[in-house]
């Protein structure tokens, strides 16, 4: 590893951070020597286990907060929390995200709001109140995790598909709103990536069309983050991390 | 009143001579654009000791200065 490569004395808050892709980005980020900040909806002996391994393993600060994203105000008071706690944030991951699939002709009007209220609204939440932040100190990567679904779209998931290719546009405004302020905004588009969330995937037909043959790992998604994280001069990029089925 | 406090920070970056920046003054006018804006409001914090989310569009000193009062006021 490049000796440049730490992350010594930052803090980074992941969204979604207590299993699957969350997980191993705030594994991998507080292997690097960031401070970790977790938010988990429900899951908190999870939360609390990843936070353990943080302190044990990597020895850095870490704590978890039981948060619904799509809450504006409640996000805002986490977000108030964590800055009292950690004093500054410079990374932001943007992770926490759930599926309700249906068919479109069968979708129930809760199952799609739930799905676009959490995986879109909750990053437009969690940035909107560390933006400030951001600004005023001149140094901030915020990472939205999208997905192949809103590049390529997936029947069963229009509501799933319609949050993600939103965040690349979300992605997109803010990489263009907070360039002058050095604050870079970039969207990681994981493929199939075996997860609890996609446990039901393992089956999908497509799979079988994944060039390099596979489903990718959380690790995989990690790799991407921990890219985007030192890469001072990429912004409002949406990298695939999907074994090129989307290409 | 925190027209003394925003127009230091003004003068401060752009380097106007403080004595020309009034309340009447336009933010735009002497080089700073929104995003300035917020950035000068989170360097206040310190100042008045508390948070001000700024959530709608100011064009004058005294907008934002009236701004940050109604806030404080809440």
């Amino acid at each position: 590893m490049n000796e440049n490569k730490s992350l010594n004395g930052k803090t980074a808050v992941v969204t979604g951070g207590s299993r699957g892709i969350g997980k191993a980005v705030a594994l991998r980020l507080a292997s690097l020597g960031a401070n970790i900040a977790i938010i988990y909806a429900s899951n908190e002996e999870a939360a609390n286990k990843v936070c353990e391994k943080c302190r044990n393993e990597f020895n850095v600060e870490a704590k978890c907060y039981q948060l619904d994203v799509s809450d504006f105000t409640k996000t805002k008071e986490t977000v108030m929390q964590i800055k009292k706690d950690f004093n500054a944030v410079q990374i932001l991951v943007n992770n926490a995200g759930i599926t309700r699939d249906n068919l479109l002709a069968m979708m129930r009007e809760d199952d799609y709001d739930s799905v676009v209220d959490t995986n879109l609204k909750g990053a437009f939440n969690m940035i909107r109140h560390m933006a400030g932040m951001f600004i005023k100190n001149h140094e901030g990567c915020i990472i939205n995790i999208s997905s192949v679904a809103g590049l390529l779209g997936n029947p069963g998931q229009c509501n799933y598909s319609a949050s993600k290719a939103g965040l690349i546009g979300l992605t997109k405004s803010v990489a263009r709103e907070l360039a002058s302020k050095n604050v870079r905004c970039n969207a990681i588009a994981p493929g199939f990536i075996a997860t609890d969330m996609t446990f039901d995937q393992q089956d999908n037909p497509l799979v079988e069309r994944i060039p390099l043959g596979k489903m990718g790992s959380a690790n995989d998604v990690a790799d991407a983050v921990e890219y985007l994280v030192f890469a001072s001069y990429v912004t409002g990029e949406v990298l695939k991390v999907d074994g090129g089925i989307a290409m | 009143m925190y027209f003394d406090a925003i127009a230091k920070i003004i003068s401060e970056r752009t380097g106007t001579d403080i004595s020309t920046i009034k309340p009447e003054s336009k933010i735009f006018e002497l080089g700073i654009d929104s995003l300035d804006t917020v950035e000068i409001l989170m360097n206040l914090e310190d100042e008045i000791g508390m948070q001000i989310d700024l959530d709608q569009k100011v064009e004058t000193i005294d907008d934002l200065d009236k701004l940050i009062q109604s806030k404080m006021a809440v």
